[in-house]
């Protein structure tokens, strides 16, 4: 009997009984449908806070002072040495695998203009940031390139300082204070948002060593490293605290990557997303049960057509691919409707909220359709082997 | 089955356009039932349903078995269409042992030499009369386009040609079995068992599946029919009666 056959009969004996094809049928939908959605907020998730990570410059080593290490007591050693902007002119031009660098000195500070006042975060560094940390200037232009060490009265003010300061008039050009110093505004930087809880928009930059003069501070925030690709990461940052320790004589700065971080993200997201597929998985298994139960009831409500069938020549084996087509026809049909379910679904949450990268993931889709097939099969089996197995007499008297 | 006996069966069509078996009657014995024995077991108690039946039933032979009820006629029946296993006895069907032949070997016989009319028709309500007799088709493996011939043939020579597209709902008593009856020639079978065939008909309904029982006969078909209606008995060439498990008058 060729499949072809063997599914029209069956898609016959589903049409015969319509509510009950419909219950099992919606029953698989929606644990494929429960996956598929599931997956894709799990996915969409893990795609967010890597893009966010990816937004603050990717293969980027953070240089921060101080050892991160628990010592014993050690009364005449184990002082941290600064991380000097000499430092920072070391690690930018004589590592060859850096191909960019900037310093950061932060402090908060209130800047006054036109009458207003308003407390801010205040970087101070250098032209270098612009490229390491992808800052994207919305008008006039980032702090002028040079000499580290010059100083300088610039100031690029975040969009909000801006706005809040001067309304709709432009501020370029224009002078503020922070605190007691003097600055003349050369750039406002584009929107750029909220990112990992810090607001990129409420922040101004200023020439790293006024920064430092202004805070009195003698050491950096931090040193940011942009190295050439993923690869050089883990050299460039050998490179990097070999070269400080030799000017420190001691090891005495940490050394971060952001990958580091954005993996340990993605593998909690990968967690979570297995932990949707596993309850998902739950809702695919009663569904499952479900087929089972349906055709088991199928198979005592038909033990006429079963024995009547046999009669006319049907084997063992045709009685039990007659039922595994029927459940299978059923899982199939329910898995191609919770596959749309679930995919509309997403297609409305995405309208919603437009900034959240929600997919279901390839592999979702497929262990999904591959599942909802197994189902049918596995759970159709056991009423199929009751089926094939009826007494042609007694199936035909209905006893 | 393989193509080849599908075409031989077709290349020895009789003249109602059912393929003829063995056109010599009465020369071979079809069936050889010795000491057949059917033991049902109720409870603590067995029942015999049949006990000690010899029977031959000639090829070409018009046979009809009559008995109260529980006599068991129905019994010897399922027995002679391999639905049911004797308990003890031999049966041989064109000179095979049923009892040596495996599952898949019986349903091949019944598949292709044995047709089935039920007293309640046992046609399948979502198919239509050309789908119901279609049916053993496709379980024989028969392509779609010679089912379709085929079955359209059937349902003629049954003189149901204009309900072929109508379900069995749609259709009276006597068209649903004379749809059951192109059913069970359509595989040219040799021996056509007829299970009270008219006991839930009319009279004039009973009388036109008679006629095709008795057409089917006359072709060389082997027809055994179960019956508690004398007359309906009357049309046969031999009856045997039965009573209580055993064979009690043959004519």
């Amino acid at each position: 009997m060729p499949l072809t056959e063997l599914v029209a009969f069956a898609i016959g004996a589903l049409r015969g009984h319509r509510l009950r094809t419909f219950l099992s049928v919606a029953g698989v939908a929606v644990g494929i449908a429960a996956v598929v959605a599931l997956t894709a907020l799990g996915e969409g998730a893990r795609q967010y806070v890597v893009q966010e990570f990816s937004s603050l410059g990717t293969n980027l080593l953070i240089v921060i002072p101080g050892k991160v290490e628990t010592t014993g007591m050690m009364p005449f050693g184990g002082t941290t040495n600064d991380l000097t902007l000499d430092d920072y002119r070391a690690v930018a031009t004589r590592i060859p695998l850096v191909v960019e660098a900037a310093p950061l000195a932060t402090g908060t500070e209130v800047i006054r203009a036109e009458g207003r006042s308003r407390s801010v975060a205040v970087f101070g560094t250098t032209a270098e940031l612009a490229r390491v940390r992808r800052l994207v200037v919305g008008s006039g232009r980032f702090l002028p390139s040079g000499d580290s060490d010059r100083g300088g009265s610039e100031v690029v003010l975040g969009l909000k300082v801006a706005q809040e300061l001067f309304g709709a008039v432009s501020p370029l050009g224009k002078v503020v204070r922070i605190g007691e110093w003097r600055f003349r505004v050369v750039g406002v930087l584009a929107p750029r948002g909220r990112s990992l809880g810090f607001d990129f928009d409420d922040i101004v930059f200023i020439p790293v060593r006024t920064s430092m003069r202004m805070f009195n501070r003698s050491s950096l925030f931090r040193i940011l490293v942009e190295v050439g690709s993923e690869g050089n990461l883990t050299p460039a940052k050998k490179a990097v605290i070999e070269l400080l320790a030799e000017r420190h004589r001691t090891e005495d700065v940490t050394v971060i990557t952001q990958d580091a971080v954005v993996s340990t993200f993605n593998s909690v997201f990968n967690v979570l997303t297995l932990a949707l597929v596993a309850i998902a998985s739950v809702s695919l298994t009663v569904a499952g049960v479900g087929i089972m139960n349906v055709m088991l009831v199928a198979v005592a409500e038909r033990r006429r057509e079963i024995g009547l069938l046999k009669a006319l020549g049907a084997t063992t084996r045709q009685v039990l691919a007659v039922f595994i087509a029927e459940a299978s026809v059923l899982s199939s049909l329910g898995g191609a409707l919770g596959l749309a379910v679930g995919w509309l679904s997403i297609r409305a949450f995405v309208q919603v909220y437009p900034t959240f990268p929600a997919a279901p993931p390839t592999w979702a889709v497929v262990a999904s359709l591959v599942v909802s097939l197994g189902v049918g099969v596995v759970f159709g089996a056991v009423p199929a082997r009751r089926a094939a197995k009826l007494d042609p007499v007694q199936a035909l008297v209905g006893r | 089955m393989e193509p080849s006996t599908i075409d031989c069966r077709l290349s020895t069509l009789g003249p109602l356009g059912f393929p003829g078996i063995d056109l010599i009657p009465g020369v071979v014995a079809m069936i050889e039932l010795k000491n057949l024995w059917r033991t049902y077991q109720v409870g603590d108690s067995e029942v015999h349903a049949l006990h000690g039946v010899d029977l031959d039933i000639a090829r070409g032979d018009y046979l009809a078995v009559i008995g109260p009820s529980g006599s068991g006629k129905s019994t010897l029946l399922n027995i002679l269409g391999c639905l049911d296993r004797p308990t003890a006895g031999s049966y041989a069907f064109d000179g095979r042992d049923v009892g040596q032949l495996s599952d898949l070997e019986r349903t091949q016989l019944r598949q292709n030499q044995i047709g089935f009319v039920f007293q309640f028709f046992h046609l399948l309500a979502r198919l239509t009369a050309q789908g119901n007799v279609e049916l053993p088709m496709l379980f024989a493996g028969v392509s779609r386009a010679e089912r379709r011939t085929r079955a359209a043939e059937a349902l003629a020579s049954v003189g149901l040609s204009d309900r072929a597209h109508h379900r069995p709902d749609q259709l009276s008593g006597g068209q649903r079995q004379r749809v059951a009856i192109a059913r069970a020639v359509v595989m040219g079978p040799g021996l056509v068992l007829a299970d009270e065939p008219t006991g839930n008909l009319d009279r004039a309904s009973a009388f036109e599946v008679m006629d095709l029982l008795d057409a089917m006969n006359r072709r060389g078909q082997t027809v055994v029919l179960v019956t508690h209606d004398p007359e309906v008995a009357g049309r046969a060439r031999n009856t045997v009666r039965m009573d209580d498990g055993e064979i009690v008058e043959r004519s």
